[in-house]
């Protein structure tokens, strides 16, 4: 495989049968892949029947955390009408963790409509998580008269800009980056000059060795021009991380995995706790897709992500909601 | 059926509508009609079909609906001439143009 090329995977695609197989043996969360990262390049580790990592190297992880995405509380129709009950599960299955994750990321689209009731109903239930949760903001989020003021009054505290921030725990560096303001007709999303200044001047201090992890709400790379995912300025951003040893971006706003490697970057997208939407180009439009009532929860699911300190590998491990 | 009335008939459908009341349908992260020629004085309503909410909000700002769930509507009255074009916030793939003559 060639990893350096330009390829992407889509790892959850239902029209997969080995991977469907594999999914069916995984243990905590009825799902699960593990890609361990050295030296950039990812390896997929198969899981024995008892859910368990044939490599125990994998696992040793000295600290892990989570993703959530695409909450859409607020959404009620047909692909799903009850996106609480499914934000419940993946809370639920975030708890049950073996190991407490050190923190959780949300990558946005914590409502549907930025409606004030929204934004409590997803505080109320996202309480119930086990680690502090850090946030980036979804299109979905900025709805609100004030373009966002709704989102920034509740997360945006201690952040520049529309709420880019950094921070550190357990010498891993996180950048949360911000997507989804000043959209301009025909184009796909941009992070524009000033935070793109401000992430040139917060690499600053951090050394080649550290690990980062980039999270943002739409795709920092263009996945699917036709349909707007991707972040025209993103490769300015993409730039800046070349020279790290190891760097991990996670996003969501595409409700399904899809992950990308080029050298030291991995790039991956987690699907929503909402609702899936289709695969890239196989359907007219990236609306919602209803799929059977009892197949939802295979659409659906949480990123746990495990790293080794020394020599960092980033472990990914998707899993579902079933 | 007469040359007069054939004439009209060809006239009406040169020229840009007439109705003082124009929907635009937004289905499948489209507007459609994409591009429209309406006669000023012309209120056109953009109905959202789309089971995601979607917004329309001209180039410059000249007009700039709210966020559009399913089944909600959005209208503007076109009093001057000119060419308007429009887009979605949320999807900028999405355009359109509202050309008022």
């Amino acid at each position: 495989m060639d990893i350096h090329a330009k390829r992407q995977r889509r790892t959850d695609g239902p029209l997969n049968p080995d991977r469907r197989t594999l999914l069916k043996c995984s243990a905590w969360a009825g799902a699960g892949v593990i890609w361990a990262l050295s030296g950039g390049i990812p390896r997929a580790f198969a899981m024995d029947e008892a859910g368990n990592v044939t490599d125990p190297k994998a696992l040793a992880s000295t600290f892990h955390f989570v993703q959530i995405s695409d909450s859409h509380i607020g959404f009620n129709k047909e692909a799903n009408p009850e996106p609480l009950k499914t934000l419940q599960v993946a809370i639920d299955k975030v708890i049950a963790l073996p190991k407490r994750p050190s923190l959780i990321l949300h990558t946005g689209d914590i409502t549907h409509l930025s409606k004030p009731e929204e934004f409590d109903t997803a505080a109320q239930l996202l309480k119930g998580l086990p680690s502090t949760v850090h946030y980036v903001p979804g299109e979905h989020d900025t709805l609100d008269e004030g373009g966002g003021k709704l989102y920034l009054e509740r997360y945006g505290k201690g952040t520049k800009g529309n709420g880019w921030y950094s921070f550190d725990d357990h010498g891993v560096h996180f950048i949360a980056l911000v997507n989804v303001f000043n959209f301009q007709a025909g184009h796909e999303a941009t992070l524009g000059a000033d935070q793109l200044a401000w992430l040139a001047d917060d690499l600053r201090a951090v050394t080649s060795s550290t690990p980062i992890v980039v999270f943002t709400h739409i795709p920092l790379w263009t996945i699917y021009q036709p349909w707007g995912w991707g972040t025209e300025d993103g490769d300015q951003a993409i730039a800046m991380l070349r020279k790290y040893g190891s760097v991990t971006v996670l996003n969501g706003h595409i409700h399904q995995v899809i992950q990308k490697v080029e050298g030291n970057i991995t790039f991956h997208t987690a699907r929503g706790t909402a609702y899936p939407q289709p695969a890239p180009g196989t359907a007219p439009a990236p609306g919602p897709m209803t799929v059977a009532a009892d197949q939802l929860r295979n659409y659906l699911g949480i990123t746990d992500v495990r790293a080794t300190q020394g020599d960092h590998p980033l472990a990914l491990i998707d899993s579902t909601l079933v | 059926m007469n040359t007069r009335l054939l004439a009209v008939i060809g006239l009406m459908l040169s020229m840009p509508t007439w109705a003082q009341e124009v929907k635009v349908d937004i289905k499948e992260f489209m507007f459609s009609p994409k591009d429209l020629n309406v006669a000023v004085g012309t209120k056109v309503t953009w109905v959202n079909d789309d089971q995601i909410p979607h917004t329309v909000s001209e180039t410059h700002k000249a007009f700039r609906s709210g966020a559009l769930d399913t089944n909600d509507s959005f209208s503007w009255v076109f009093n001057t001439p000119g060419e308007f074009e429009y887009f979605c916030v949320l999807h900028p793939q999405m355009i359109g143009k509202i050309v008022v003559q």
